[in-house]
């Protein structure tokens, strides 16, 4: 494991209507990292994720990914084709195309039009498809359409579809937002086993979840972090506490 | 081509009636005499001809609205635009059988005192030249209208509006004198297509066998991009876009691919329907008609192809009948085709059994 | 035959008030018969305009109606004895009246009489001499009339009589007019001092007249101190004209903005609450115009207070129409916003058939109030019409009524509400669904009185709806969805723009330049001129 950083916010800001939704944010994560970002609603974690994928452009500051690339330059797709994943908050996988349909679209390669339609998958790739579905336990359900899936497997096709894009970074919103226990836990070790080969960021409000994960935790508070270290320290912070359980 | 209709039962069954009536009822037509029963009219011929444009023009539609979500109000205007490339064609033909007998000029022009042919008239003498038009006028607006809209990422009714804003914008525009089409009366009085008389038998005979010709290549072409990963793509940017977009693919060329395919396929449409109808004419971009092609398809059923087929023949066919025996009330059945389709037959007379479609 | 014997006798009694009226005595009768002394010069194409002028110079208390008839071609003499008489028709023969003293003189043919012909340079001295009569008008209307009369040929004794006038007149509009009279008079024949006053205390007068004559100074080459006095005048007049011409633009820029927010209004509710576009919008304007004829039909006794029963009528029918509307369809299709839109395109296929098949598919004929006719003169080259004014004032009151009704009242909060977040506004009890009806309704409503005020300024048919989905559309699109004050500003902006395109490109190029100008700007800023922003506004 490299402890180079691989993703890197310096003092970024963004209002919307008057309201700072970020408010001069310092952000770093190290390669193969875990981390857990938490904080009450509205503290700006699902903004940060929209700026560092291209989908919201901050009005002051900078974000680098790799060392050299400048992410405020590139667009939604180009940043996916870097090798940034992003999982939504709401399970959004193609309903209408099977299991197999979906990890397909998702894997890495040339994503033109004119690629696409010239060509299928080729044997790489195919492979590829089996060992993601095998890691995200979907293997004997590749020809099944989407919708039909259960909610915590459609979270699962979903990070597998980040696996496939064989992404450095992966960022995951809420992923076991109304999970079961059992289907948590198998998340749970799903993401640990994740991280090393890459990096995984996790926004969480469940609090058992994040520790069970047992990493690094920053707690954000009105678009700036508030604290930043692993669950306990964090957990018996003051100013942590105080936003918590409120004055 | 087999392997493009595997699985695609629906296709099968209409693509095969289509090729055998590409096949008999020519015959029907040329090889028995008027009074038998069997006896196929030249008339009728060429009805079934002007409904399998609209058929094309149904696919068109089912290919941006059934796979892509955009529903469109304003591919009128592609079709409108294939149709004028083809009439001017057929107007040039003329030469100097027009009522001023004027080699050099259309009688519209010769009327409005025009002294020389615009410049967008030039070479349309020449078939070729007219057949690149049919093609790329159509896809051009399209590139444009797409280029604008899905950059800036325009969906939903918004899209709609604008789209029929568009044609609504070419109505006015083509109504005008000066701008050189006519005007209000369009296009007409055509007398030859590639040297054929255009009223004869045997030429009405070739137009409705190209009509169905391209309505079997078209089905073809859509099946093989709705088949491909692209058309996969295509299907995963209409149900989830910003997914689409975060696996790296970027929406808006594959949402301009589709659009210029279908613009094109559209605008080949008008081309064989003016020969037919003899006729071009500002009505052809009236937001009606490009609202009225959306319910073809919603009544046969979106993102099947063969239901656009369907319901664009079936609805047309009750058009003919419903306007001769009640002429009152075909608005009315119309509109409420609108109404019921859309509240109970959400899937097109195509999709009682298929619920994969959610748009 | 009574009918007959009626006309003489108003005919005698015409002629008595004028003339028998006041006087009897020994010289005014002597006068009176002044028209039967001057009948040969009558007769006489030469001599007949002295003739006139001799007859207007006089005293006669006749001479008016003599002038009258004669313009009328009622003037005629009698072959028989060379008498002047007035005469009327009556079938094929003529009644006659002599008009030297009024007095009946019985019916004869055609044959009998002779006309009295007069051409078109007699008709304009006839009408002067008639003028110069009736500058003493007990009605400042009517001086004012006279005096335009006169303006149009201004010779020595028109200005004799002005200037009489002129110095017993008390009405301020009709002394400056007759001073603006005297000005003119001087610009045509005073001497070079003359028309430079004249010049100068005419002042920023707008009127043709004024223009034409000072063109004609600017342009003498020979008194060049006059030549520039004039053409500076000239050209602040000119300069005035522009600006008032400017000025009227605007104002038919802010008319049809006016009727374009109107139109755009019930469906910026709709579309900001329920996310729906009823295509069916242009409808219910259709409605509400042909609501605005069936009250004037239902009561042709009250044209003059139809549209004031017509208002809440129209409300009435078409928030009914929305609410059945929205019972039956709408609230199936919820969250399918395009469907939506193909359902309610049908319903509006079906309302214009039903129009056609029960009314008729040709156009309705629905009239105009006294009150909203006419113009509104704020200078010679600056005129409003009434109707106009009225729509864009009653346009400002829709949307502070709405307003209101949003902003300050328990239904706006819960249609606010729901329009923000439908779950929430539910779990705090508002019922949506019932929330939905009204806010549809309502939109409809508002389209409905939209159509009232446009059955005023445009033709009422079946089809006329259809044109303003596309245009409505496009201002709750430009003005921002959600807001009502853009809606109003979109609306106004591009009237406004319409009509300044108009005059360079005309009026069907301008609507597509203004057309092609919004799918541009959409596709610029999809969230049209305010946008609500933030992280949910894009999802």
């Amino acid at each position: 494991m490299s402890n180079e950083t691989l993703l890197y916010m310096d003092s970024v800001s963004v209002s919307f209507d008057g309201f700072k939704a970020i408010n001069d944010l310092d952000f770093y994560v190290a390669e193969g990292e875990l981390r857990c970002v938490i904080g009450p609603n509205g503290a700006g974690k699902t903004t940060m994720m929209d700026i560092i994928t291209g989908k919201t452009r901050p009005d002051t500051g900078s974000v680098t990914f790799a060392q050299d690339i400048d992410l405020l330059k590139l667009s939604e797709p180009e940043v996916a084709q870097i090798g940034i994943g992003r999982k939504f908050q709401k399970p959004t996988v193609f309903e209408a195309l099977s299991v197999f349909e979906n990890l397909e679209l998702a894997a890495a390669g040339d994503r033109s039009p004119m690629a696409t339609l010239r060509f299928g998958l080729n044997a790489d790739q195919r492979g590829r498809v089996d060992e993601v579905a095998y890691i995200i336990g979907l293997s004997d359900r590749l020809n099944d359409a989407a919708q039909v899936l259960s909610h915590g497997q459609k979270q699962w096709l979903e990070i597998g579809m980040l696996l496939m894009q064989k992404p450095r970074l992966l960022l995951i919103d809420e992923p076991v937002a109304g999970m079961t226990h059992q289907e948590m836990d198998k998340t749970g070790q799903l993401l640990s086993d994740l991280a090393g080969e890459h990096t995984v960021v996790v926004v969480e409000h469940d609090m058992d979840f994040v520790r069970s994960l047992n990493s690094r935790v920053t707690v954000l508070h009105q678009g700036r972090v508030l604290a930043e270290g692993d669950m306990r320290s964090v957990q018996n912070n003051r100013e942590v506490v105080k936003v918590y359980l409120g004055e | 081509m087999m392997s493009l209709l595997r699985g695609d039962r629906g296709g099968q069954v209409v693509l095969s009636i289509l090729l055998a009536a590409t096949i008999v009822l020519p015959l029907l037509n040329l090889t028995l005499p008027e009074l038998h029963p069997l006896h196929v009219s030249t008339y009728q011929l060429n009805l079934f001809g002007k409904y399998l444009c609209y058929a094309l023009l149904a696919m068109s539609v089912d290919l941006v609205w059934g796979y892509m979500g955009f529903l469109t109000l304003g591919h009128g205007a592609f079709f409108g635009l294939g149709g004028y490339a083809m009439g001017m064609y057929l107007m040039r033909q003329v030469g100097d059988r027009g009522v001023y007998g004027n080699a050099e000029l259309p009688d519209f022009m010769v009327f409005l005192d025009w002294q020389e042919l615009p410049w967008f008239w030039w070479g349309f003498d020449h078939f070729p030249v007219a057949l690149i038009a049919i093609f790329l006028v159509p896809g051009l607006l399209a590139f444009l209208f797409g280029w604008f809209a899905f950059r800036s990422r325009v969906n939903g009714v918004y899209l709609s509006i604008i789209s029929q804003a568009m044609t609504y914008a070419l109505m006015l525009t083509f109504f005008r004198n000066e701008f050189g089409f006519g005007g209000n009366n369009g296009l007409t009085d055509f007398k030859d297509i590639l040297g054929f008389s255009i009223n004869a038998q045997g030429t009405r005979v070739g137009l409705f066998i190209a009509s169905s010709l391209a309505v079997i290549a078209s089905y073809l072409l859509c099946r093989a991009i709705v088949k491909s990963r692209a058309g996969r793509v295509v299907v995963a940017i209409r149900d989830e876009e910003n997914r689409a977009r975060f696996l790296g693919y970027r929406v808006e060329s594959y949402q301009l691919f589709v659009l210029v395919v279908s613009a094109m396929i559209a605008g080949v449409a008008g081309a064989l329907y003016v020969p037919q109808v003899g006729i071009i004419n500002p009505g052809e971009f009236s937001p009606l008609n490009s609202i009225e092609i959306v319910i073809w398809v919603a009544i046969g059923g979106r993102a099947t192809l063969y239901g656009a087929v369907v319901g664009a023949l079936l609805i047309s066919f009750s058009k003919s009948w419903f306007t001769a025996v009640f002429p009152e009330y075909w608005i009315f059945a119309l509109g409420a085709l609108f109404v019921l389709s859309t509240l109970y037959l959400p899937y097109g007379v195509a999709g009682f059994k298929r619920n994969r479609v959610t748009v | 035959m009574p009918i007959k014997i009626l006309k003489q006798l108003i005919l005698v009694g015409m002629v008595l008030i004028v003339g028998v009226g006041h006087s009897a005595s020994a010289d005014q009768s002597q006068a009176n018969q002044l028209i039967d002394t001057l009948a040969a010069q009558l007769k006489d194409r030469k001599t007949l305009p002295s003739a006139i002028d001799e007859i207007a110079a006089s005293d006669a208390s006749q001479k008016r109606v003599w002038l009258e008839s004669l313009l009328n071609g009622r003037l005629y003499q009698r072959k028989s004895d060379q008498k002047m008489v007035l005469v009327e028709k009556s079938g094929s023969n003529f009644l006659l009246i002599s008009a030297a003293d009024g007095s009946s003189l019985g019916e004869v043919g055609k044959r009998e009489v002779s006309k009295i012909k007069i051409n078109n340079s007699l008709r304009a001295k006839l009408r002067g001499a008639i003028s110069a009569m009736s500058i003493q008008d007990p009605d400042p209307q009517a001086r004012l009339a006279a005096i335009e009369q006169m303006m149009q040929s201004l010779g020595e004794p028109e200005i004799a009589a002005i200037n009489q006038q002129l110095e017993i007149e008390s009405d301020d509009k009709v002394k400056s007019l007759l001073a603006l009279a005297n000005q003119i008079h001087a610009l045509d024949h005073g001497s070079s001092e003359e028309k430079q006053d004249a010049i100068e205390s005419i002042g920023l007068n707008t009127r043709d007249d004024v223009v034409q004559r000072l063109q004609v100074l600017a342009l003498s080459e020979d008194d060049t101190v006059l030549a520039e006095k004039a053409s500076t005048a000239l050209d602040k007049i000119l300069q005035r004209i522009s600006l008032f011409e400017k000025i009227e633009t605007l104002f038919f820029g802010l008319s049809l903005g006016s009727v374009l927010a109107m139109a755009a209004i019930g469906l910026a509710i709709t579309f900001g609450v329920m996310g729906v576009i009823n295509m069916a919008h242009g409808e219910m304007i259709m409605l509400g115009a042909y609501s605005t004829w069936f009250i004037q039909q239902a009561f042709p006794g009250i044209i003059e207070y139809s549209l004031i029963v017509a208002l809440p009528f129209a409300f009435a029918v078409t928030f009914m129409v929305g609410v059945l509307i929205e019972y039956l369809v709408i609230r199936h299709l919820y969250g399918r916003p395009l469907e939506t839109l193909l359902a309610t395109f049908g319903i509006s296929l079906i309302l214009q058939q039903a129009v056609r098949t029960g009314i008729s598919s040709q156009n309705v004929p629905v009239s105009n109030p006294a009150w909203l006719s006419g113009q509104w003169m704020i200078d010679p080259a600056l005129s409003i019409a009434v109707n106009r004014m009225v729509i864009f004032l009653f346009c400002i009151f829709v949307f502070v009524a709405l307003t209101w009704l949003l902003r300050k009242t328990f239904f706006g909060l819960k249609v606010r509400a729901v329009s923000q977040n439908r779950q929430m506004a539910r779990a705090m009890g508002a019922k949506s669904s019932r929330i939905d009806s009204m806010t549809f309704g309502l939109g409809a409503g508002i389209a409905g009185v939209a159509g009232v005020a446009l059955s005023q300024l445009t033709n009422v048919g079946p089809n006329m709806g259809q044109s303003y989905i596309v245009d409505s559309f496009m201002v709750v699109v430009f003005g921002g969805v959600g807001n009502l004050w853009g809606t109003l500003l979109a609306g106004l902006s591009l009237g406004v723009a319409n009509k300044l395109l108009e005059p360079w490109v005309g009026a069907v190029l301008a609507k597509i330049a203004v057309l092609v100008f919004i799918i541009f700007f959409i596709q610029r800023y999809p969230r049209g001129l305010f946008p609500q922003r933030g992280r949910a506004a894009g999802d």
